[in-house]
Formats: structure tokens, sequence, C-alpha cells
């Protein structure tokens, strides 16, 4: 057997510096408490240099001269340690959530893939660091071990079978963490080290503190033993980043998105999957008018901050931050923010990543991500609804057809695809008269004789019928409110003095409106 | 500071060293490939679509220049290959183009109102890549407008789909691309095949309740091409002589109910048509 063990050092601090990487070395100080008796709770090995210590007040700390003051986020501890278990289940899928800063994981078997155990523990670390984290890591053949010495030693630290008790001697025993009773206990004996309280006589220790004292002391020889308590693995992948200052413009929004979506997908992949949605919710500033209501001039209720929805679904899963940012960008280009953005949140759906297989002889394709892209850019210039695919819907009405998202399809079905078409399309069809739509319509007059059209005319045109064709009489819906009935004609138009307007074309009376209209022409 | 021929050319080759492989060696134009239109005549003409290339097809309204790219975008979807359209004055009919053979989930169709937006939206899909054919659709904007687009943006398109597998083929009334075109069709419409099975009975109108749009007949003019030169035409030459390059093709109605019924009445022309089109009654 063999276990791992991960433990996150000052970690209120880095679930902070995460979204802030620029604070990594610079003295910085957590605010928590209630408001508005902010107190300091935590503070980075810099400022504790500086002197800054656990419960001063928000204005005391300020008074250090380059501290930077942020205020506990229970949502980025909560994102912080979700990393954390996505990169022990990118190792091992047998992973316990000790604490919410400390990971024990089973790392048996893994030698034939990543190598000896430093090589596992280095690989850990440097998955811990992609993904924001700074981590002591501690490698045993006991679970209880590694898991005090990764908390004791920055680590990677490799623990050899029989030597548990020889490297957990000097560590202090408040380590173990014993009761408050029995660490009372302890420093009146003096034992403050785990190699004095192994050094102990088991029997006594029994009788005078209990079972507790028997298992601590197992603890501290290296023996103690206990089953590993699986976690399930999770598939929800949440960001969140609350700003002390709100963001207006899409540069510096698109900056922090930036920032969220590079934490998003060092987890997406260490866990081998990739994006196909993601989800922003914003909280927006309320409006000044909102926050501060003159007509309530005793009690001012500060009104809830409104919430802006966006989603980008994509074709095809992807892990790539930069595509994903370009996506996001130009779906808030087209859809922005209606106030300013004070907290962020960003949720992704996940799937398995597209494994692509390439051919030389497969028929030309854009590249999904790259069309992806193009068409997001077309839909800035067209609107959204103006970009896609035709799809015909089971309706009988003339012009009827539907916009779905454009998707070139995959590989093997274009491989399919063309290899059937290559057997049946060996002779040619044959070529056939096309329609061209007028979109909207033309209003036209036309002049009857016995019920048929001897003359159409629209924006000043006047032409006369030599053939037509119909009525087609059509007509659908007649149940709902925007039922439809028409006579279409098909027309063949000649114009004295304008023989680029010649032509057959398409014209129809609505019988709703009692109106004539030219639909189009044939091309 | 003298130069001499070979350490200039040295220094040259050494600027442009990474970049360009061999800057003085002649690059030899080689033939693009070509993909068939679908219309036997055009191809047997053209000898096909080039790739890589600009290719235009102009002709007034109704002159067939919308059939002939939808039978190539037929051809080419059914080849599984993707395509695009990027359509300036919203004209598409999805159900004619279905007609026609074209498999509407592989084609990208863009919707634009104007002439800039199209621009837009075709440079961006050059320069995406990846799609077997990409047509530009000017073909309802008038002439006058579609003449005010810069030459520059015609040369910026030919460099944007050179080598590259991409059949570009832009729809207008003029032919506007001038020699950045590699291809430039001049199509016209003939005449239009009415059925007209009450012709006999005495009737006011020339049309009937049962009279069917059969069949148009159009005449297309290869007016460019890289590919093959046109043949001189001499001055000695009969007046009433074809010009050459130029072919006539068919196109037929959705309405009419097989193709053998069309044969009967059409495999006359260009007869039927002449006498249908004078004398419609």
């Amino acid at each position: 057997m063999a276990f791992c063990a991960i433990f996150v050092p000052d970690f209120l601090l880095q679930a902070v510096v995460r979204y802030e990487p620029a604070l990594r070395n610079q003295p910085l100080v957590l605010l928590d408490g209630p408001p508005p008796v902010f107190r300091v709770i935590a503070a980075s090995e810099a400022a504790r240099q500086l002197g800054v210590t656990a419960g001063l007040t928000k204005a005391a700390a300020a008074e250090f001269h380059g501290v930077q003051i942020r205020f506990r986020n229970r949502e980025q501890e909560g994102a912080a340690h979700a990393a954390l278990m996505d990169a022990a289940w990118s190792i091992s899928p047998r992973v316990e959530e000790t604490a919410i800063d400390l990971v024990t994981m089973d790392v048996a078997g893994l030698t034939t893939l990543f190598g000896s155990r430093e090589k596992i523990g280095l690989q850990l670390q440097s998955r811990c660091l992609e993904l924001g984290l700074h981590v002591h890591l501690a490698v045993s053949e006991n679970l209880e071990t590694a898991r005090i010495v990764s908390c004791a030693h920055r680590g990677p630290t490799i623990v050899s079978a029989g030597q548990e008790a020889l490297c957990l001697k000097p560590l202090p025993v408040d380590l173990l963490a014993p009761s408050e009773e029995l660490a009372e206990v302890l420093r009146h004996w003096g034992i403050s080290s785990c190699g004095a309280l192994a050094a102990l006589p088991v029997l006594s220790l029994s009788e005078c503190v209990g079972q507790e004292g028997v298992r601590l002391h197992a603890i501290a020889s290296g023996k103690g033993h206990r089953a590993l308590i699986l976690a399930e693995p999770r598939h929800v992948f949440e960001e969140c980043l609350e700003l002390d200052d709100t963001v207006e413009e899409l540069e510096p929004l698109s900056f922090l998105l930036g920032r969220l979506l590079d934490q998003l997908c060092a987890r997406v992949a260490a866990r081998a999957l990739a994006i196909r949605i993601i989800r922003l919710k914003f909280e927006l500033q309320p409006s000044f008018e909102e926050a501060f209501d003159t007509s309530r001039e005793m009690v001012r209720v500060k009104q809830p901050a409104g919430t802006f929805h966006c989603s980008l679904t994509l074709p095809r899963a992807t892990q790539d931050a930069k595509l994903l940012l370009k996506l996001l960008r130009l779906r808030l280009q087209g859809q922005p923010p209606n106030a300013p953005v004070q907290k962020l949140w960003m949720s992704v759906d996940t799937d398995r990543p597209r494994a692509v297989q390439g051919g030389l002889f497969l028929p030309a394709a854009p590249d999904p991500d790259k069309l992806e892209l193009t068409l997001a850019r077309i839909a800035s210039v067209v609107g959204e609804t103006n970009v896609g695919s035709a799809e015909l819907p089971d309706s009988f009405r003339p012009d009827a057809f539907r916009m779905r998202k454009f998707d070139a399809g995959d590989a093997d079905s274009r491989k399919a695809v063309s290899a059937v078409s290559a057997k049946v399309h060996g002779e040619l069809q044959k070529a056939k008269i096309n329609f061209r739509y007028l979109r909207p319509p033309l209003p036209a007059h036309v002049a009857l004789d016995a019920g048929h059209p001897v003359r159409v005319s629209w924006k000043g045109n006047t032409g006369k019928v030599v053939h037509a064709s119909g009525p087609w009489r059509l007509s659908g819906q007649w149940w709902a409110e925007n039922f439809w009935q028409e006579d279409a004609w098909e027309v063949e138009l000649s114009f004295a003095g304008k023989t680029l307007l010649s032509g057959t074309y398409c014209i129809v009376f609505d019988a709703q409106q009692k109106k004539w209209f030219v639909r189009g022409s044939y091309d | 500071m003298s130069w001499s021929v070979s350490s200039l050319r040295l220094h040259v080759e050494s600027a442009l060293a990474g970049r360009v492989v061999s800057p003085f060696r002649f690059k030899e134009a080689s033939a693009p490939a070509v993909v068939p239109m679908g219309i036997a005549a055009l191809d047997e003409l053209t000898g096909g679509l080039p790739r890589g290339c600009l290719t235009e097809i102009y002709g007034p309204p109704g002159s067939g220049k919308t059939s002939i790219l939808h039978s190539a975008l037929a051809a080419r979807t059914q080849a599984a290959e993707a395509c695009a359209l990027v359509d300036a004055q919203d004209c598409f009919d999805p159900v004619s183009a279905q007609g026609s053979g074209i498999e509407l989930s592989r084609l990208l169709w863009v919707r634009c109102r104007g002439i800039d937006p199209a621009l837009r939206s075709v440079d961006l899909l050059l320069h995406g890549g990846g799609f077997g054919l990409l047509a530009l659709d000017l073909g309802d904007i008038p002439a006058r407008l579609v003449r005010q687009v810069q030459l520059n943006v015609w040369f910026r398109m030919r460099r944007a789909v050179e080598d590259t597998s991409t059949v570009f083929v832009v729809l207008a009334q003029e032919t506007n691309a001038k020699s950045c075109a590699s291809l430039v069709l001049r199509v016209e419409r003939e005449a239009t095949a009415w059925s007209l099975p009450m012709q006999e009975t005495e009737r006011r109108a020339v049309h009937t309740p049962g009279c069917l749009l059969d069949a148009s007949r159009h005449s297309a003019e290869m007016v460019r091409s890289f590919q093959r030169r046109k043949k001189p035409l001499f001055i000695d030459q009969a007046k009433n002589c074809e010009p050459a390059g130029t072919v006539h093709f068919q196109l037929i109605s959705d309405k009419r109910s097989s193709e053998e019924e069309l044969h009967e009445e059409t495999s006359l022309a260009p007869q039927v048509f002449e006498e249908r089109s004078q004398n419609p009654g």
C-alpha cells in the first residue's frame, strides 16, 4: 500500500491568491467577521514579518505599509478545494476528502504509470501548481504518517517503509490533533513531540487517558491504520470572483473572465474532460436611484442586486481557454450587461474531449474550433439568428424554414457520406430552375381579366403577362391565429423597354390582406 | 559600397531565410484542381469550377445563375464537403435548394442585408478556411452598388482563396472582379417553356389552369478562363454563327412530374422554345 497526502498551507490566503497571482509575494491579510468589526483571520508570511497578527482590526491592519487587504470569500475557498480534489483525481480515483485544505489518496500501483514515488509526488505538485495551489506532499505506506508529515514538511517527502516512527519523531504532538483535554494532559506531562509520545508505555497510557491516547500513540509510532473514506468524483466545475471595484467595460471584464477560464480549463483538463457549455452569471451593481431612495429618509433598505445570465454552447467540447475567451468576448459584445459588474460566477458543463482522426482523403471541412470562432464573429456582424444552416419544418407554408446551428459534421460521418456519394452520384442530376425570394415580398398591383392576371406593376414598372400558371391555392393553420391563405401564380412577364426585368416571377394574392405581392423570381 | 550579383543574391536569400524557400526560383503555376458544376454542358465548356480561384457568374435576373450555383452546391454538399453561402440580399430559397439536391445541413447560410456585411462575412469565412465551396450572392444587389466595391477588395479575396481547396463563386448582375477572377461566365435566359394542354380551346387569356412552367433554356458564355482559352472569332465568319465559348443548357421545373414527360416535349429544342417564346398563344 502507498498513500499520498496533499496539504495546502495558508489555504484561506491561497484561495484568494489563485485569482490574483500578483499577490503571492506581497503582504496580504484576510478579514472576516460581522461588519463593521472586521478582524484579521489570516496573514501571509510577508505580512507576518511586518508585524501583522491575527485578530487585528481592519483599521489597524491598514496602518502597515503596503499590506493588501482582502475579505474572506467562502465560494473561492470552495473552488480552491474543488481544484485540489481535481488535482488528486487526475492521478488516482481513490481519494479521501480529509479536510478543506488536506486530501489523502491511494497511490498504490501507480508506479507503472508515473514511475517512482518521487515522480508521483512531483507530478502531483506540478498539477497543483497549474491549478494555482502551492502544496506540501508526503508519500508513505502509512496513511496517518503521510497526513502528518505533509502538514509538517514542504516536500515532496517520501517516507520509506519502516521509517515512519523515525520520520514522525521530531514532529510536534499537536499535529496529531488531540482533544483539548488530552492536549492539556500531554502538556502537563511535558510531552511535546511525537517521539516522546511514542516512547510512553501503551498500557499505562491507556489507563491514564483512555483509548484516544492509545490511538494517538499508534499514530505517533507510525503504526496507526484506518481505511480510506473515498469521495465520489464530482462533475461540477464552478469558479467565482468578487470584485472590490465594479467593472463596467468589456476589456477589463474579459481580463477577469480569462482568469476564471484559465482556472476552469486547468481543472477540466486535469480530469481529462473538455468544456461543452459555459454559463456566466454576473451580479450587477444596483443603480444609484435604487440604492439611494430619497422617498424613504428614515429607513433605507438596500435593494437586491440585479443579475445577468449568459451561456455559450459549443458544438465540440474544447479545453482551449483562449478560444473560449474570444467566444465569450464576442457574445458579451452582442449582449453586454446593462450595469457595472461586481461579482462573477462561471460554471461549465463538461464532455469527453474530441478525438480527432484526420484523413488524407476526407472531404474539406473547417476546423470545428476555428469555425466556432468564425461563426461568432459573423454573428456579431449580421446577427445571431442570421447565421446557420436552414432546416425545413413540417409545413406547407411557402418560405417556412428555421435556422439551426451550423455543424460541419465529424470526420467519421463525412467519411461515410463521401464513400456513399462517390457510388451513388456517379451521374449528374438534371439541373432545376431555382427560386429567389424577395424578403419581404413587394406589394404589387395586378390587373385581372376573367380572374387571370394580365398585367403586374410594382415600383413603377409594369409588365405584361405572357404566360401564367395558377392559381396554386395554399392555406394552413386555420385553427391558429396566424392562419394563412393565398393564391399563387407563376407568371412570365415582359417589360417594354426594360428587358432586364423580364423573367418568370411568382405573384401571390393574400386572401387575408386582400392584396397582391411579388414573392420572388425564378433564376 | 558595391554589390556583386552573387553577394546581393546571397544577402536577399539570407534575409528571407525561413520565410521563402528559394526566392529566385521560378515558381511555375500549377493547374488548379477543378470540381464539376453539375451541368454537363457547362462542365464541358469550362472544365469545371477551379479550386483556390475566384469564379464569377453574372447575368440579369432570371438568367439562371442561381440554378448554376445551386447545382454546384448540390454536387459539393453531396460529396460531404462543407459549403457556405453569403446571401447579400437574403433571397436564398431553402425549399428549391433542397429540391436541387443541396444537403442543407452542410450548407452554412449567412443572411445579410447589404454589401458591407456580406463582404465582411466572406472575409471571415475565407480566412477561417475549410469550406469546399464558398458563394457570395450579389445577384439582387443593384449593379451600380456592386460597381462601387473597390478592386482591392476583389484582389484581397483572390489572395485569401489562393492555395486553398475552396471554390469561391461570386454571383452578380455584372462582372466586377475583372482580372481577379480566374473564370468568368455570362449567362442569359433564352426562352421559357410552358405546357399548354388546353391550347386548342378558344380562350381570351393566353393561359389556362392546366398551364405549367416546364423548363427554361439558357446560354452561357465563357468570358474569361485561365484554364481554357477562348477560340478566336474570325471576322470573316458568318454573322449568325455562334460566338466561340458559348453553350446552351436547360433547366427543368420542379412541377414536372417526370423527366421523361419533359423530354418528350422539350427535346425538340431549340425550335420549341423559340416558337413558344415568340408565339405564346
